[in-house]
Formats: C-alpha cells, structure tokens, sequence
C-alpha cells in the first residue's frame, strides 16, 4: 500500500528537463515581486504588497519574516510553502545554536533551506517547494549578505536581486544602477527598483531594513511615503535640469 | 511586589573536591526569565539551554515572549516526557515578571510543578524555609526582599556543613533582569 506514496513525482524528461520543477518556478513567476539589495552596513528588503481585501487584516500577510535575531527572509511564491520552509529554518537557527553555541552563518542557513528544497525535488510523494527565497543577514563578523535559493534547490550570493513577477525587469534595473551604497541610499535604491514594476504609492510597498545589531526595522506607511516622495522629488529634478 | 528574586550558591561539587567555587547556576531564558538550576552539571546546563532556545523558537514564530506560567508548564512537560526515558536529574525555580506581574515556581526532576511565593532547592531548604516561612510577607519591596535574602544567607554561612559560600543574586522586574552584587561569604 505504502509503495502507492514511493513514487517520485518529479522525474526527467527526455531532454533532461525536470518538469515538475520548471513549473514550481512558474509559480514562482506568478508570486508577488520580492527585492533585496546589500548595501555596506544594512540589508534592505522590499516586497510588492498584494492588495488586501477589505475585511482582511494587513498585518497577518507578511512576505518578510524573521528566522533569527540576526537574520530574515522574503520570499515569492506560494504562501503555505513559505510558511513550511520558514519554520523548518527557524527549528534549525535554534538547533545550530543549541549545538554550536553560535549564531548560524548566513550561508549555512540558505545552504540549509536549499537542501530542503532540493530534498523535495527527488523524494517519493511530494512536490518541490513553489518558492524562491531572498535571505539576508550578517553572519558573525559582521559582513551583510544577501543569498537567493530557488525551487530546484540551487542557492547563490548576490549583491542585490530580486524574484517574483517582473522580477527580470527589476533585476536589469539593479544591474544598470547598483553601485556600493550604505544607509537611506540603499533604501531608496530598493524602493526605485521595486517602483519600476509596482503602482507608485507607500500603500503598495513592504519595506524591511536589516541593520547588524538590531532587530529587524519594518518600515510604517509614513516612513515608506517618505522614500517614495524623496525618490519622486529626485526624479522630478534630474528631469527638469 | 514586582520583583523576583532569586539566589544561588557558587560551588561545583566534585565528590569531595570543590572544583569551582564561581559559578554562575541562574540562567537567562530571555529578557524577562530566570532559572536557577540545581542538580547534576551536565544534565542542568543541556536542560536549561534546550529550554532557552525552545523560548526562543516561540518568540520568533509568534513575535510575542511566552508568560512565565506557559514557560514554566513547557519546561514542566519536557521533565515529565524526559521522566520516563531518560530523566533530566535537575531541580529549579524559574521566576519571571509577565504582563500579569511577578511569579515564582518550583520544579523537580519527577515533573513536579508548584507556583510559590518563596522556595529552595538543594539543601537550602532545611535551613531557609522556616526563616521564610516566619519572614515573608506579601507585597515586599525589594529592599526588603534582599533584607530577607540575607537573613538567609547568614542562617546558611553558619549553620550548613559545606557553608562559607559565595552567592550569585539575581533579581527580575518588569525592567528585565538585574544582577546584584555577589554576596561574599566574608561580608555576610
């Protein structure tokens, strides 16, 4: 009976595709846009907020999440996966402090989700993981790092990235303006790359800063509006001169 | 009133041989929780970390610190799970001030919980229970708390077999966790 379940759902295609995974990242595609840029000494994470219902409560949707107190994450994708993944991550911030009396690196920490979603990629029943993560932190010495994982289960550091719808668009924008930046230029480096492909507006725009040190700062609707207005009064001068 | 304090001596026992007499025996489990552990060494440190980092899951999971009740009923429930498998040889108190003020409970290594308003663990009971017993009154501030401390401390210097002690103090309050002066046994 129990064979029914060791069947692996994602196999190879002929051309040596594998399928199940492909289309995990189509879900990918479909998840709202989630952006992360590293500056020299804070981590700026910004997320296009989906627009929620009338009677829903705001702050119980949330793409940026907490895994330890000196790490965070935002994802794009399917939400229940996210919640799944993040949760693993968290058990193992604390099982890796419990047994090494150290914070986890950010590397092991994204090393570790990414083998997760890989182990779902060739297990018997189940299906991969229908997110990509964006993972920051600063690791023991106090170097910020960004890492990116996907649904096949590979990782990488970037300097800034973004996933999600458009994300494309937003990473092409980064690659022409990123330069090394530190404190509110970051920010408003975040928040321009996420304005090329999100409705102008502090309403449409999560953004979480990450300062070595500190709890993990999430930006009030005010405090957003005035990035967009800083960004918006910028553009409006390099326009007129 | 809006305090717990909470008292430790500072001596690893090994056999008969003292191999440390400044050790530190009342763990931070966050902010605004102490556990004062005594028993076996290892079992004591492995317990009360599994518990900190357990505390520590909740917080980050739910962004919210658990009460000192549910912290102490957790730690309760991993004793009496531990119990009969392979039990955890340690005795503690864990105080702690919530948003329902100050409280203080005692637990064994058999999973026995009891919420007190003073307690001892190890041989200090014998010595410091009647003093407290006769002493304690509801809605101490904390120089009289620390007052009452000392009494205690004296009976214990003069009274206990393996006295001559130093103590480490610790006191929490809504303003999170204090460390006192030591009480040296010379000045006590």
């Amino acid at each position: 009976m129990s064979s029914r379940y060791d069947r692996a759902i994602t196999v190879f295609s002929p051309d040596g595709h594998l399928f199940q995974v492909e289309y995990a990242l189509e879900a990918v595609r479909k998840g709202t846009t989630a952006v992360g840029v590293r500056g020299t000494d804070l981590i700026v994470l910004g997320v296009e907020k989906k627009s929620t219902a009338k009677l829903q409560e705001e702050r119980t949707v949330r793409k940026i999440h907490v895994l330890d107190d000196h790490c965070c994450l935002a994802f794009a994708g399917l939400t229940a996966d996210a919640r799944v993944l993040i949760n693993k991550a968290r058990i193992e911030c604390q099982s890796y402090k419990l047994t090494m009396e150290d914070r986890v690196s950010i590397e092991y920490i994204t090393r570790y989700i990414a083998g997760v979603q890989q182990k779902y990629t060739q297990s018997g029943g189940v299906r991969p993981f229908g997110i990509s993560t964006l993972i920051v932190g600063f690791d023991a010495d106090g170097t910020p790092r960004l890492y990116q994982t996907d649904p096949a289960g590979t990782y990488s550091a970037w300097k800034a990235n973004a996933t999600g719808r458009n994300s494309k668009t937003v990473r092409e924008f980064l690659e022409k303006n990123y330069t090394e930046t530190s404190g509110d230029e970051t920010v408003k480096l975040a928040v321009r790359a996420l304005l090329e492909v999100v409705e102008s507006g502090g309403r449409n725009v999560e953004i979480a800063v990450l300062r070595a040190g500190q709890p993990l700062q999430i930006y009030d609707e005010k405090q957003v509006e005035a990035v967009v207005s800083a960004i918006e009064a910028e553009k409006a001068a390099t326009e007129t001169s | 009133k809006d305090y717990v304090l909470l008292i430790a001596d500072r001596k690893v026992a090994y056999s008969v041989v003292a191999l440390k007499s400044d050790h530190d025996k009342i763990m931070h489990l966050d902010a605004s929780k102490l556990f004062a552990i005594a028993g076996e060494g290892g079992d004591a440190v492995q317990f009360s970390e599994y518990v900190q980092k357990n505390l520590h899951l909740y917080n980050l999971k739910t962004g919210l610190p658990l009460s000192t009740k549910a912290a102490a009923h957790f730690t309760r429930n991993e004793l009496a799970t531990a119990l009969r498998k392979g039990p955890f040889q340690v005795n503690a108190l864990l105080g702690g001030v919530d948003h329902s003020g100050p409280s203080l409970y005692h637990l064994d290594y058999l999973g026995t919980l009891h919420k007190v308003n003073f307690g001892a663990q190890g041989y200090g009971g014998y010595f410091c229970y009647s003093i407290l017993d006769r002493l304690w009154k509801p809605d101490m501030s904390l120089d009289e708390g620390v007052a009452l401390m000392n009494t205690c401390i004296k009976e214990i210097n003069s009274r206990f077999l393996v006295g001559g002690a130093d103590f480490t103090i610790k006191v929490v309050t809504a303003e999170g966790i204090r460390v006192l002066d030591p009480v040296l046994a010379s000045s006590a």
